[in-house]
């Protein structure tokens, strides 16, 4: 059997998440959930889309938001009673720190930024890892009987399954410790205009667009794309856009269908933030710059000079 | 405060990584690759420099990795870390349970200054990302740990941190001492200045050795990613281009 954490954050399924579930379904028939949490119940009949047949719900009065030792203990409970060969979770920030909390407590090995899983027989497994944010694989082995994998966000697509979503309510052994570190507020609402993770097209700045000022035309692009702006990391260094906008292995992950990357040369770094969009347009005026082996598309020239005319073309397109 | 800033020598790339003929490791002889401190980690040093230098103390760079660290040491000594410990590695690599091992020892250890308060180092490592040595060293020391941290203050031995979540922000508070794991985006690292640097010449480097332990996390080989070779279709040079754009805009349905 293999266990998998799905996260959702009060009620609401992380869709991220589930891709977990999906690997662990790939692999084994005997699959099993735990959903932390009894806000968790409103996200059992979405889960159980995903093929979700049993499903445990760690319910407990102190945990009222989001905990991750106490999200590790409870998860901890099912290996004792429920003896799973592994522990799955995708490797969003939450489903890294249960895992590692998890790992820390049974001093067991865990694989991060997982690719794929082959289970071997005495208490050796292999997995297939990112390295470098993606520009690297590595092959590694796991030496212990239960296998945690933390899988790569976006590195498998969750795939639809009828389930039959049978919930089993438990209640953790848990003391003050476990939920002393929990989410006890929230900052910021949702932000005006397509966030960059879920945008569907992306037009990115780097040090190429100039300045500040080069980030106008950038955001009218966006604007006609229905997309989102984004930058390289140099761009937020130099203070000309908020990190929250920083595409790459230090900013954020994107897998939009269309990224523009304008005057980004395409540093290791930011390959790995966008590597995985499915068309990627380069405009840039060296044709040797490293983007150029990852784009689909070049135009070579001067972002400043040819974004006020794609603008001008697009909009014109619309009309 | 007394801060540990843990940090890691990573090899930086203007290109493409290429491999040894073992296929073990990045071949780091080429003339485009260079070293750096993993960039989570220059931000970590950075707030411990802030934090010193709003509610005093002194803060240690601790390293695990081969002498020549002490080069990312020093740089971080520039921007106005007090001192540095590097524990020495034949340069093969240690998995994560054995890097957070040898480093928990160092802050068991302590520094010139007494008990460390607080843990400062990256959610992960920018070449490995294992994204567990701080959740590792907090449960070794017996403190609690927060991590993907984004933005923090510090007032009566409470850190107050905050991480992003999509467009907003979770807060949590911890009370010190603590392990907390940051994110690039914390801050801007400042450069180091002149006087910074030789005044970094000076401060002191100890450097201490380690027993290595089996990895159970135990690297067999590293690829480059297999869609690697692509070579980019030119539409044009220059605003002449932008016809074909648009197209392209049409054909795969954005526009």
């Amino acid at each position: 059997m293999i266990l998998v954490l799905v996260d959702h954050d009060r009620g609401v399924l992380d869709a991220t998440s589930v891709q977990a579930l999906t690997a662990a379904r790939a692999l084994d028939s005997d699959v099993e959930v735990l959903l932390v949490g009894s806000a968790g119940r409103d996200a059992v009949a979405e889960l159980a889309t995903y093929g979700a047949d049993t499903i445990h719900l760690a319910v407990h009065d102190t945990l009222t938001d989001y905990a991750p030792l106490a999200s590790a203990k409870a998860a901890l409970e099912l290996v004792s009673s429920r003896s799973p060969r592994g522990i799955f979770t995708t490797g969003t920030p939450r489903g890294n720190e249960v895992l590692a909390h998890i790992a820390a407590i049974l001093d067991a090995p865990m694989a991060a930024e997982v690719l794929s899983v082959t289970f071997g027989d005495s208490g050796v497994h292999e997995v297939v890892r990112n390295r470098w944010g993606g520009n690297l694989t590595e092959t590694a082995r796991v030496h212990n009987d239960l296998l945690l994998a933390a899988f790569a966000p976006h590195a498998i697509r969750a795939e639809n399954a009828t389930g039959a979503g049978n919930v089993t309510e438990f209640t953790p052994n848990l003391d003050a410790a476990d939920t002393a570190v929990r989410v006890i507020d929230r900052t910021g609402g949702a932000a005006t205009g397509v966030g960059l993770a879920e945008a569907r097209v992306i037009v990115s700045g780097g040090r190429g667009v100039g300045g500040p000022e080069g980030f106008d035309v950038i955001e009218q692009l966006a604007d006609l794309l229905s997309g989102a702006v984004g930058c390289s990391r140099v761009v937020t260094s130099n203070g000309w856009r908020p990190h929250s906008e920083q595409v790459g292995q230090t900013g954020t992950k994107v897998a939009p269908d269309l990224y523009i990357a304008c005057g980004i040369s395409g540093a290791t770094q930011h390959i790995a933030g966008c590597r995985t969009s499915k068309t990627i347009i380069a405009i840039n005026t060296d044709k040797d710059a490293p983007i150029m082996g990852y784009a689909h598309y070049a135009v070579i020239g001067d972002a400043q000079t040819i974004l006020p005319e794609l603008v001008a073309a697009t909009r014109a397109a619309k009309e | 405060m007394n801060i540990a800033v843990c940090a890691k020598r990573v090899p930086l790339s203007g290109g493409r990584w290429e491999l040894t003929a073992d296929n073990l490791d990045i071949d780091t002889s080429g003339a485009s690759v260079g070293f750096t401190t993993s960039p989570h980690e220059e931000c970590a040093a950075e707030a411990a420099v802030q934090l010193v230098e709003q509610l005093g103390g002194s803060s240690t760079v601790i390293t695990l990795g081969v002498a020549d660290s002490e080069e990312q040491i020093r740089s971080l000594l520039a921007v106005g870390v007090d001192r540095g410990v590097i524990i020495e590695t034949d340069g093969s690599e240690w998995d994560p349970q054995a890097t957070a091992s040898a480093l928990t020892e160092q802050i068991k250890a302590g520094s010139p200054d007494g008990a460390y308060d607080l843990v400062l180092l990256g959610t992960e490592a920018a070449d490995t990302a294992d994204f567990q040595v701080g959740i590792r060293m907090a449960h070794a020391l017996g403190w609690p740990v927060v991590t993907n941290v984004k933005g923090m203050t510090i007032d009566g031995g409470v850190a107050r941190c905050e991480r992003a979540v999509g467009s907003s922000r979770e807060v949590y508070e911890v009370t010190l001492p603590a392990v907390i794991t940051v994110k690039d985006g914390l801050n801007i690292p400042r450069y180091p200045s002149v006087p910074g640097r030789i005044k970094a010449r000076k401060k002191p480097v100890d450097t201490v050795t380690a027993e290595k332990p089996a990895a159970r996390l135990e690297k067999v080989r590293l690829d480059l990613a297999v869609e690697e070779a692509r070579s980019a279709e030119i539409l044009g040079t220059g605003v002449d281009a932008v016809p074909a754009l648009v197209e392209i805009f049409k054909n795969i349905g954005v526009l």
